[in-house]
Order: structure tokens, then C-alpha cells, then sequence
């Protein structure tokens, strides 16, 4: 066939501007952004955990007390200009422990939080994507270790490791991976049969790249959220080893050994007991509404 | 259904068994046994007690001794309080344990339902925000740190409610708000949310068409369809309550099963500590399998596969 000039005529003028973008085109991150930032309530959360993890970083560098030093002569004395949250039995400066607590319950928040979402998100990721036996002999595993309350594996573990930071960790992550794993297992399920996944593996994509670059960032959304939540869950556990016992050992302070350590004479000493638990309450507080907030702003049915 | 629930009660039997395997070889990683504490035992009595609770046996004699023992149902003895088997340390501890659990799981069910319900129906307003208030500050607040609040406002200050023991019917309210409130929350959430979605289907439209009053359409028609994933929730209730106890009963003093498990780490008594978790497993189990069983006969529309 031949084409010739008269086949082709000008397109009208308003026409040539169907095309053009109007409003700059977001990515995912600043949409989420945009999202998050409207939810004053999840703003609020994410402001009080920066300040909280800065207080932790710098105050106990910038206070003049140590959280070890002992001065018995201020014993037990309640909140004062020198002491602003008062200080212990042992007469230790209880701001400055609780900021020191703040650095081991947020530690052992974060980094047991990112070690169970690195081993959930790979051993999900692997039975999602393998689907058939490997699926069902991994998930099985899973749902076995799932029927026991994490709190019993924790509290055996700990019994077998005998405190420590580390061993907390550690406890809190073997303990933790198994919901994350099915999570992500869950996402990948339903992403695996996409179009995108086939145009990969056409073009010879090993299955761990299509798991690690292709699968796996598109289930970030419920991987931020769940991780969200399981800081504070395991600043909780925390707490509740302490309680019993099995907690981080003094001098050291963690929230909850703080506050269990109150326990024995809050109805003399409350304040021994307020600080710490305000602090527990206010960061699960912010992470919940921060959590609540990703949970909306993350999901891409929300979007008008 | 009948294939069902072999199934269940198949896979079941293997988490059990998985656990009892779990926690058997933890138990035996501890260093250092249970008569190895605080003082020093004479070698002969040490040996004595190693053969009376059979320690000195390799370790897959045990572990098969304590599966056989296991399938009888013997949990064997309790090392650290003599004469006293595992299985009386249950019996003795857990109808108080089942009876503060029951009254938390039901303060959290009523209340938690009930502030559902008002939020739902006052959506946005004043109403709303202050259960979603209360929902947000009960999920924040840990179990160990709440109750001694209350006892410190209702017993010391205020002289309401007793403090500790269980003599008294008045005894149950703390502990069960105390174990209940993080569960409340959480239930008010769900039943809020799912209330509102099902008050926008078309059958509520049908029964406000027909006139019938707005409670009649709530309590008849709206509740009972937004109940439904309440159910499924009842499982993670049951194993929370439980863990709970933990505290729970430390705090006030409740002679339970829950301040026996924390006292049997302490001691280092094995036999209880094992023990109790393979009772609390099954126990969950059963629950769970319980609630599945409870989910297909309330809502039929739900097919369980084989």
C-alpha cells in the first residue's frame, strides 16, 4: 500500500494537549508521603518517636548523672529541678535511666524487628514463590511454631540463653520471623501469577532475582506495617521479661526492667513507677497511630 | 466435615508433638541441672535424685519414657516441691487460672461489643472518637503496669475492691479488666469497622424500608452478620488470657497456673515448666479447633476445605 500526503490531515489544536501531563507524577514513596502526612494523628506518632530516638541517642551524653552512679544520700527522693523524675533506691538519677532504657527497649524494638523481617521476608518469599512441596513441608513448619503463643518460645528460650541483651534479641526473633513470614508469603502468592513476574522469567530471571526485585518490593506496604507493629510488640515482650525475670540484668535498664523494678514500692514511690510506664505507653501509643496511619496511607485502594 | 476435622485433629496431634520435641530439647540445653543451684548436694544424694527422675539415662531413654508417660497422660513429677506430680500442680492451679480467664474473655467480649456498637452508630461524632479513645489507650497500656495502677486507685486509695487472693466474688473485677482491656480494645476496633460496612448493604436498607425501628435493625440484622470475624478472634483471645496470666496472677496474687509456670522457670523445674507448656498447647489447640468448628456453624456461607 502507499501512503500519500492527503491520507494524513492535522490534528484540531485543543487536541494536541490531551497528552500532556498536568500535575507531576508522583512515585509510590511521595504519594504514600502525601498520604501520611495529611493523618495529623500518625504525624504526631512519627514526631514523638524521632524525639524519643534522639533523647535516647543524646541525653544520656548531655546529662551530668550516669545511669550506674549510686549516691545513697538521695535515695528514693521524688521529682525535682535536680532530679527531674527523682531518683531510685539507689539513689541513680531516674531520668537518665529511663533515657538509657530507652536505648535498650528501642533497641532491642528495632533490631529484633528488622532480623525477623529479613528471615520472615526470605523464608516467605521462597515458599510463596516455589508454591507445591517446598510450600506446603515450610508452612507446616510455620504453622506448628504458630499455634504456641510466642510468649512460651520466649520465655523457653530465654530460660536456655539466661538474660542478656543479645539472648533477648534472639529470643524475640525466633519468635517473631513466623508472622512475617506469612505475610509475605500471603503477597507473594497472589503476585507471583502477574504478567510482570512471566516477562521476567521469559527474559531469564534467576527466581531468587524475581523474588528480591521483583516480588518483594511489591509487598513492602504490609512488610512497613507489620513491622511498624512489631517494635512495640517487642518492646512489650521485653517488658513482660522483665517482669518475670528473665530480663536485661542491672545496671543495665530496659523500660520494663525499670518498671518491674518499681513494682516492689510504687505505693510509696509512685513516680518510680509513672516515668517508665509513661514512657512504654507513649511509644506503643505512637507506634500504633503510626502504624494505623501507614496502614491507610500505604494501601493503594484508599486512593481517590 | 468429617474428613475435616480428622485432618485437624491429625495436624494437631503433630504441633503437639513438635512442641513437646521443641521444648524437650531446650529444656536439656539449660547448663547445669536442676540439683545443681544454690548449694552443694552431697554426690550420693545428687545420684539418688538424678535416678529417681531419671537423668542419668541418655537423653532419647528420656525423651522416650516422657513420650510413652506422655500418651497416659503423666506428666510426671514436679522436681521442685516433692511428692507433688505435675498433673496435681494443674489440677490444683488452673480452675482459678479458667475462672479469671472466663471473666476477662467475657468483659472484654460485652464491653468491647457494646462500645463497638456505639461508635459504629455515631460514627464521626463525639461518641466515635471517645471509644476510639479508649480502644487506642487500652492496647498501649501493658498488662503489668495497669494492674497495679487499679489496685493502687480501687484498693489503696479509694478501698473499693480488694486487693489480692480470690475469696471474693469482688475479687474477679480487676484482675479481669486488667487481663480483658487490651482484648476490649481490639474487639471494639473490629466490631466498629465491620458494623460499618455492614450497615451500608442492601438488606439493612430493606429492614429500614419495611420501618423497623433503628434498634431492631441493629441488635436483629446489622449485629449478627458484623459478629462473624469476632469469632475468628476468640483463638488469639484464648492464648493472650493465657500468657497473660503470667502477670496477671503475680500481680494479684492468684494461686494459678500462670504464677506456676513463672515460679517453675525461676526453680528450674523442668518437669513443670515442660509439662505445663504442653498442657497450655493442647489446651490452645483444642480452642482453636473449637472456634473453627463454632465459625462454620454460625455462618454457613463458610466452606472449610478438605
Amino acid at each position: 500500500m502507499q501512503y500519500s500526503k492527503d491520507m494524513f490531515e492535522f490534528i484540531p489544536k485543543e487536541e494536541k494537549n490531551y497528552n500532556r501531563v498536568v500535575r507531576p507524577s508522583l512515585t509510590y514513596g511521595q504519594d504514600v508521603w502525601r498520604m501520611l502526612r495529611k493523618n495529623k494523628l500518625a504525624m504526631g506518632g512519627l514526631v514523638f518517636l524521632i524525639i524519643i530516638v534522639l533523647a535516647a541517642i543524646f541525653g544520656p551524653m548531655l546529662s551530668k548523672y550516669s545511669y550506674t552512679a549510686q549516691n545513697l544520700d538521695f535515695a528514693d527522693i521524688g521529682p525535682s529541678a535536680q532530679h527531674w523524675f527523682g531518683t531510685d533506691k539507689f539513689g541513680r538519677d531516674l531520668f537518665v535511666r529511663v533515657l538509657e532504657g530507652a536505648r535498650i527497649s528501642l533497641t532491642i524494638g528495632f533490631v529484633a524487628s528488622a532480623l525477623s523481617v529479613f528471615i520472615g521476608i526470605l523464608y516467605g518469599g521462597i515458599s510463596g514463590y516455589f508454591g507445591g512441596t517446598v510450600d506446603n513441608i515450610m508452612m507446616r513448619i510455620v504453622e506448628a511454631i504458630y499455634a504456641i503463643p510466642m510468649t512460651i518460645y520466649v520465655i523457653l528460650i530465654m530460660v536456655v540463653l539466661r538474660g542478656g541483651l543479645n539472648s533477648i534479641i534472639i529470643a524475640l526473633t525466633i519468635s517473631f520471623w513466623v508472622t512475617m513470614a506469612r505475610i509475605v508469603r500471603g503477597q507473594i502468592m497472589s503476585l507471583k501469577e502477574q504478567e510482570f513476574v512471566l516477562a521476567a522469567k521469559t527474559i531469564g530471571a534467576s527466581p531468587l532475582r524475581i523474588i528480591l526485585k521483583h516480588l518483594i518490593p511489591n509487598c513492602l506496604g504490609p512488610i512497613i506495617v507489620t513491622l511498624t507493629l512489631s517494635v512495640p510488640d517487642a518492646i512489650f515482650q521485653e517488658a513482660f521479661l522483665s517482669f518475670i525475670g528473665l530480663g536485661i540484668a542491672p545496671p543495665l535498664a530496659s523500660w520494663g526492667s525499670l518498671a518491674s523494678d518499681a513494682l516492689g514500692g510504687y505505693q510509696l514511690y509512685p513516680y518510680q513507677l509513672v516515668f517508665p510506664a509513661l514512657a512504654i505507653s507513649l511509644t506503643m501509643l505512637a507506634f500504633n497511630l503510626l502504624g494505623d496511619g501507614l496502614t491507610y496511607a500505604l494501601d493503594p485502594k484508599t486512593r481517590r | 466435615m468429617l474428613k475435616y476435622i480428622l485432618k485437624r485433629i491429625l495436624s494437631s496431634i503433630i504441633t503437639i508433638w513438635f512442641v513437646i520435641t521443641v521444648t524437650f530439647i531446650l529444656m536439656h540445653a539449660i547448663p547445669g541441672g536442676p540439683f545443681t543451684s544454690d548449694r552443694k548436694l552431697p554426690p550420693a544424694v545428687e545420684l539418688n535424685l538424678n535416678t529417681k527422675y531419671g537423668l542419668d539415662k541418655p537423653m532419647i531413654v528420656q525423651y522416650g519414657t516422657y513420650l510413652v508417660n506422655l500418651v497416659h497422660g503423666d506428666l510426671g513429677l514436679s522436681m521442685s516441691t516433692v511428692g507433688l506430680t505435675v498433673n496435681q500442680v494443674i489440677a490444683g492451679s488452673f480452675p482459678a487460672s479458667l475462672k479469671v480467664g472466663i471473666c476477662a474473655i467475657l468483659f472484654a467480649l460485652i464491653i468491647g461489643v457494646i462500645l463497638g456498637i456505639f461508635a459504629a452508630l455515631q460514627q464521626g461524632k463525639l461518641w466515635d472518637n471517645l471509644c476510639m479513645i479508649i480502644a487506642t489507650i487500652g492496647v498501649a497500656v501493658p498488662s503489668m503496669i495497669l494492674g497495679p495502677i487499679l489496685i493502687y486507685v480501687f484498693a489503696v486509695q479509694l478501698g473499693w475492691l480488694p486487693a489480692v487472693g480470690l475469696d471474693l466474688p469482688s475479687n474477679y473485677i480487676m484482675p479481669a479488666i486488667a487481663l480483658g482491656l487490651y482484648y476490649m480494645s481490639f474487639i471494639s476496633r473490629l466490631v466498629r469497622s465491620s458494623l460499618v460496612d455492614v450497615i451500608k448493604l442492601d438488606y439493612i436498607k430493606v429492614a429500614r424500608a419495611k420501618g423497623l425501628s433503628k434498634g431492631k435493625i441493629i441488635l436483629k440484622h446489622a449485629l449478627r452478620n458484623s459478629l462473624i470475624p469476632l469469632i475468628t478472634y476468640l483463638g488469639p483471645i484464648t492464648a493472650g488470657v493465657l500468657t497473660g496470666s503470667f502477670v496477671i496472677e503475680t500481680v494479684f496474687g492468684i494461686p494459678g497456673i500462670g504464677r506456676e509456670f513463672v515460679q517453675s522457670i525461676s526453680n528450674r523445674d523442668y518437669t513443670t515448666t515442660l509439662g505445663v507448656t504442653v498442657f497450655f498447647c493442647a489446651f490452645l489447640i483444642a480452642a482453636n479447633f473449637i472456634v473453627d468448628l463454632l465459625y462454620m456453624v454460625v455462618d454457613p456461607r463458610i466452606k472449610l476445605e478438605d
